[in-house]
C-alpha cells in the first residue's frame, strides 16, 4: 500500500500504554509540501502520535518511515529530518535566545559560519533580532513559542511537526505565529499541526485528519468544506 | 456504571488458570525439603559443644542469605533479558525476584539477630557486614518505592530492570565486604574466618550433614518455586488491571 | 548523518557550564549546603580540632555525597522543566553522548565544591587534607558519584515523587563509592603507610570503571520510551 511519492509513510500503526490503547491501526501518508492538520479531541491520541512520528517514542506495532527511513531502526537519520514545537518551548531557560539556537546547532552539526547566519536569519523571521542576548527566561509565552520554531527549523528539517502550537497564546500572538508559520518560514515543508481548536485550523491547510480514540475517522482534502462540519460528522 | 460492574461481558472475565504440572511437582517437593532440612538441622545434627543449641539457627541463617542472592540473581537476569527483549514476562521475574530475596535477607536478618543475643550479648551490632546486609535490604525496598513511583508502566518496567542491575552490586559487597573492611566479628565457616571473628565454630561431618541439603535448597528451589508463583500472580494482577481499564472505557 | 559523539558531548558540556555562569543555581546551592553541613557536624559531633581523622574523612565524605544529590537533582531538573529532555532526544545525537556530557557536568561543578571545602576543613580541623593523594580519591569519588548520580537523577526526573527519590535510589547504590573513599582518605590523613591505603583507592578506581561502563550500557533504556 505504500505510496512512492509519500514522504511520511504510516502503516498499521498502533500504540498501547500499559495495555491501554492509544492509538489503534492508523494508515495514512503524506506527500512531500502537504500541510496536514491533525484534529480530535483532548486524550484522542493527537500528541502519541506526533510523538512516534518525531522518534520520541516507538510503535507498539506498526511501520512508520519518513523519507524512506525506517523508524525506530533509522531513526538516527530520521531526527535529522524533522523538526517538533510542542506546547512546550523545549528552551533552556537560563540561556539567551541565541545560545539556544547556538546549542541546538551545534547538536545538529551544523557548522560555525553557517550555523551563525541561520540563527540571525531566524532571529530576524521570528521577530527576536532585538531580543537575541536576552535569557529566555525574561520571554513572554508568545516569544518562546517563536523561539522555539526558530529551534525547529534550524537544521532545514523537511517536515515541521507542530503539536498544540497555540496553547497559551493570546490572539495577538498566534496571529504573529501564524504569520512566521506560514509566510515567514520557507515555503514547500511538510507541516503536520495538531489542535483540538477548529477555529484555529489555518486556511492554507489544505488535508484534515481527524483522530477520535486512537482512529482516523477522516482523512480528506478540507476543499471550501467547513472544519466544524467535517469534525462533527467524523467525530459522531 | 452500576451496571457494567455487575454483567462483565463474557471475554472480559478471567479464565481459570491452573499451576502447571511441574509448579506443582516443584512446590511439593520444596515443601518436602524444607521439612527434610529441618528434620536435618535440629534432630540428626549434633548440639555444638561452645555454644549450644543456638546454633541450629545457623542451618536457615546462612541458606536464606544464598536465597536471597538466587533470587536478585534472578531480577539481574530478568532485567537483562527485559532490555533486551521487552517481554514483560521477564520484568515479572525480576519483581518477584526482589520481593523474594527481600523476604530472604529479613530472614536472614532476623535469624542472626536470634543468633547474636546469647552469643555476641547483643541483637544488633554496627558490623560492616551486618550494616551492608542491612543496606542491602534498604536498596531493594527503594526498588518497591522507585517501582511505585512510576505511573509509565513502560518506563517502570525499564528504569526498573536498570535499578534491578545496579542494587545487585549491594548484595556482592554484602559478600565481599570482609576484604573491603577487614575488621569484622562477623565468623565464616567455609574458609578461613577473620581474626576478630567472634562465635564461630568447626564444620565437623555433622554441620555438612545438615547444611549442605540445606544451602541446596535456599540456593534452588526455594527462591524459584515461590518465585514462579509470585510471578503468575503478578501476570494475574496485571491482567485484571488491564480488564479493569478496558471495562471502563468501553 | 549522526554529529560527532565529541562534538555533542563538547555542547551538552559547554551548555551547562554556561547555564551555570548565568544563574549559579548548582554550584552556589551545592557549596552553600556543603558549608552548613560541614559547620553541623562540627556541632552535633563536638569536632575540633583534635578531631580524629576517621570522624573528619567521614564528614567529608557525607557531605560531599548530600551535596552532589542536590546538585545532580537540579542539573537533570533544568533538562526536564521546559521539556529540554525530549529536545535533546530529538537532535541526531548518540544517547551515550547526552549521559557523558551530562556526567561530565555534573563532574565537574561537584569538584569545584569538593575543592573549595577542602582547604576549608584543613583550617577548621587542622588536618593535611590538602594532600595529594586525598585530592586523587576525592576526584576519583566525586566521579563515581556523578556516574551513578547521572544515571539515577535521568530516572528520577521523570517520576511522579521525583527529586525525593534520588537520595533513596542513590545512597544504597553509592555506598561502594563511599566504602573506599572514607577508608582511603582516612587512610592517607592518618600518615600511615601508602600500602595500607592503597588497596582502597584502587579499588575505588576499579568500581568507578565498572560502574561507568555499566551505566553506559544501561543509559538509553531510562531515556526511551
Amino acid at each position: 500500500m505504500s505510496d512512492e511519492r509519500a514522504l511520511i509513510d504510516v502503516e498499521n500503526l498502533s500504540k498501547a500504554y500499559g495495555g491501554m490503547p492509544v492509538l489503534r491501526g492508523l494508515n495514512f501518508h503524506v506527500r512531500p509540501g502537504e500541510f496536514v492538520a491533525l484534529l480530535g479531541a483532548n486524550g484522542s491520541g493527537k500528541s502519541t502520535l506526533l510523538r512516534l512520528l518525531s522518534g520520541l517514542s516507538k510503535p507498539t506495532t506498526g511501520a512508520i518511515r519518513v523519507g524512506g527511513w525506517e523508524m525506530p531502526g533509522e531513526a538516527m537519520a530520521v531526527r535529522a529530518q524533522i523538526g517538533l514545537v510542542t506546547h512546550q518551548p523545549l528552551l533552556y531557560q537560563n540561556l539567551t535566545a541565541r545560545e539556544n539556537l547556538d546549542f541546538f546547532g551545534k547538536l545538529y552539526g551544523i557548522g560555525r559560519e553557517e550555523r551563525d547566519r541561520r540563527i540571525t536569519d531566524l532571529l530576524r523571521k521570528v521577530g527576536l533580532r532585538k531580543r537575541a542576548d536576552s535569557l529566555v527566561r525574561t520571554f513572554s509565552r508568545g516569544m518562546k513559542q517563536r523561539l522555539s520554531i526558530a529551534r525547529a527549523s534550524l537544521h532545514q528539517p523537511d517536515v515541521l511537526l507542530l503539536d498544540e502550537p497555540y496553547s497559551g497564546l493570546d490572539q495577538a500572538a498566534i496571529e504573529r505565529l501564524d504569520e512566521i508559520l506560514f509566510a515567514g518560514l520557507d515555503a514547500g515543508r511538510t507541516i503536520i499541526m495538531s489542535t483540538h481548536q477548529l477555529e484555529r485550523v489555518p486556511r492554507s491547510a489544505g488535508r484534515a485528519l481527524v483522530l477520535s480514540r486512537g482512529r482516523i475517522t477522516f482523512d480528506d482534502a478540507t476543499g471550501s468544506r467547513d472544519m466544524s462540519e467535517i469534525y462533527r460528522s467524523a467525530s459522531a | 456504571m452500576e451496571e457494567k460492574t455487575k454483567s462483565l461481558p463474557t471475554d472480559l472475565r478471567m479464565e481459570a488458570n491452573p499451576p502447571p504440572r511441574l509448579l506443582r511437582v516443584l512446590t511439593v517437593v520444596t515443601i518436602l525439603g524444607f521439612a527434610g532440612t529441618l528434620a536435618l538441622g535440629l534432630k540428626v545434627a549434633g548440639t555444638d559443644i561452645q555454644q549450644g543449641e543456638i546454633q541450629r539457627i545457623f542451618y536457615i541463617h546462612m541458606p536464606s542469605f544464598f536465597g536471597a542472592f538466587t533470587a536478585f540473581g534472578l531480577t539481574v537476569v530478568g532485567g537483562v533479558i527485559y532490555l533486551a527483549r521487552k517481554s514483560e514476562r521477564w520484568d515479572r521475574i525480576a519483581l518477584a525476584g526482589v520481593e523474594v530475596g527481600l523476604a530472604f535477607s529479613l530472614i536472614n536478618l532476623l535469624t542472626g539477630s536470634i543468633w547474636a543475643r546469647p552469643i555476641w550479648n547483643t541483637w544488633w551490632t554496627w558490623d560492616p557486614r551486618l550494616t551492608s546486609a542491612a543496606i542491602m535490604c534498604l536498596t531493594y525496598a527503594a526498588y518497591l518505592m522507585l517501582r511505585a513511583g512510576i505511573d509509565d508502566p513502560g518506563k517502570r518496567r525499564a528504569f526498573m530492570s536498570v535499578y534491578g542491575i545496579l542494587a545487585f552490586v549491594t548484595v556482592l559487597i554484602t559478600l565481599f565486604i570482609i576484604r573491603i573492611v577487614p575488621e569484622t566479628i562477623h565468623p565464616v565457616i567455609v574458609g578461613a574466618s577473620p581474626q576478630n571473628a567472634q562465635g564461630g565454630f568447626e564444620a565437623t561431618s555433622g554441620v555438612v550433614i545438615a547444611l549442605v541439603p540445606s544451602l541446596l535448597l535456599w540456593l534452588t528451589l526455594m527462591p524459584i518455586t515461590i518465585i514462579w508463583h509470585r510471578v503468575r500472580l503478578e501476570a494475574r494482577i496485571e491482567k485484571l488491571h488491564q480488564l479493569k481499564l478496558q471495562a471502563l472505557s468501553e | 548523518m549522526k554529529t560527532p559523539f565529541i562534538n555533542s558531548v563538547a555542547a551538552i558540556i559547554g551548555k551547562d557550564l554556561r547555564a551555570e555562569m548565568r544563574a549559579r543555581e548548582l554550584v552556589s546551592v551545592m557549596a552553600l549546603f556543603a558549608l552548613l553541613s560541614i559547620l553541623v557536624f562540627s556541632f552535633a559531633l563536638e569536632l575540633d580540632r583534635e578531631a580524629r581523622e576517621e570522624a573528619v574523612s567521614g564528614v567529608l565524605w557525607v557531605t560531599l555525597i548530600f551535596a552532589s544529590l542536590l546538585g545532580f537533582n537540579r542539573s537533570m531538573a533544568q533538562e526536564r522543566d521546559q521539556g529540554n529532555l525530549d529536545a535533546l532526544l530529538l537532535a541526531p545525537i548518540s544517547r551515550a553522548a547526552i549521559f557523558v556530557g551530562k556526567l561530565l557536568g555534573n563532574f565537574i561543578f561537584t569538584l569545584i565544591v569538593a575543592l573549595a571545602i577542602l582547604p576549608l576543613m584543613t583550617a577548621l580541623y587542622g588536618l593535611a587534607l590538602l594532600d595529594g593523594w586525598i585530592i586523587v580519591t576525592t576526584t576519583l569519588g566525586i566521579f563515581g558519584f556523578a556516574t551513578i548520580g547521572t544515571l539515577l537523577a535521568t530516572m528520577t526526573v521523570q517520576t511522579q515523587a521525583r527529586e525525593a527519590l534520588l537520595p533513596i535510589a542513590m545512597l544504597p547504590i553509592a555506598l561502594p563509592f563511599l566504602l573506599t573513599a572514607v577508608r582511603a582518605t582516612k587512610g592517607v590523613l592518618s600518615g600511615a603507610p601508602a600500602a595500607e591505603w592503597q588497596g582502597p583507592l584502587g579499588m575505588l578506581a576499579a568500581i568507578t570503571v565498572i560502574y561507568l561502563v555499566l551505566c553506559l550500557l544501561l543509559y538509553e533504556y531510562v531515556l526511551e520510551e
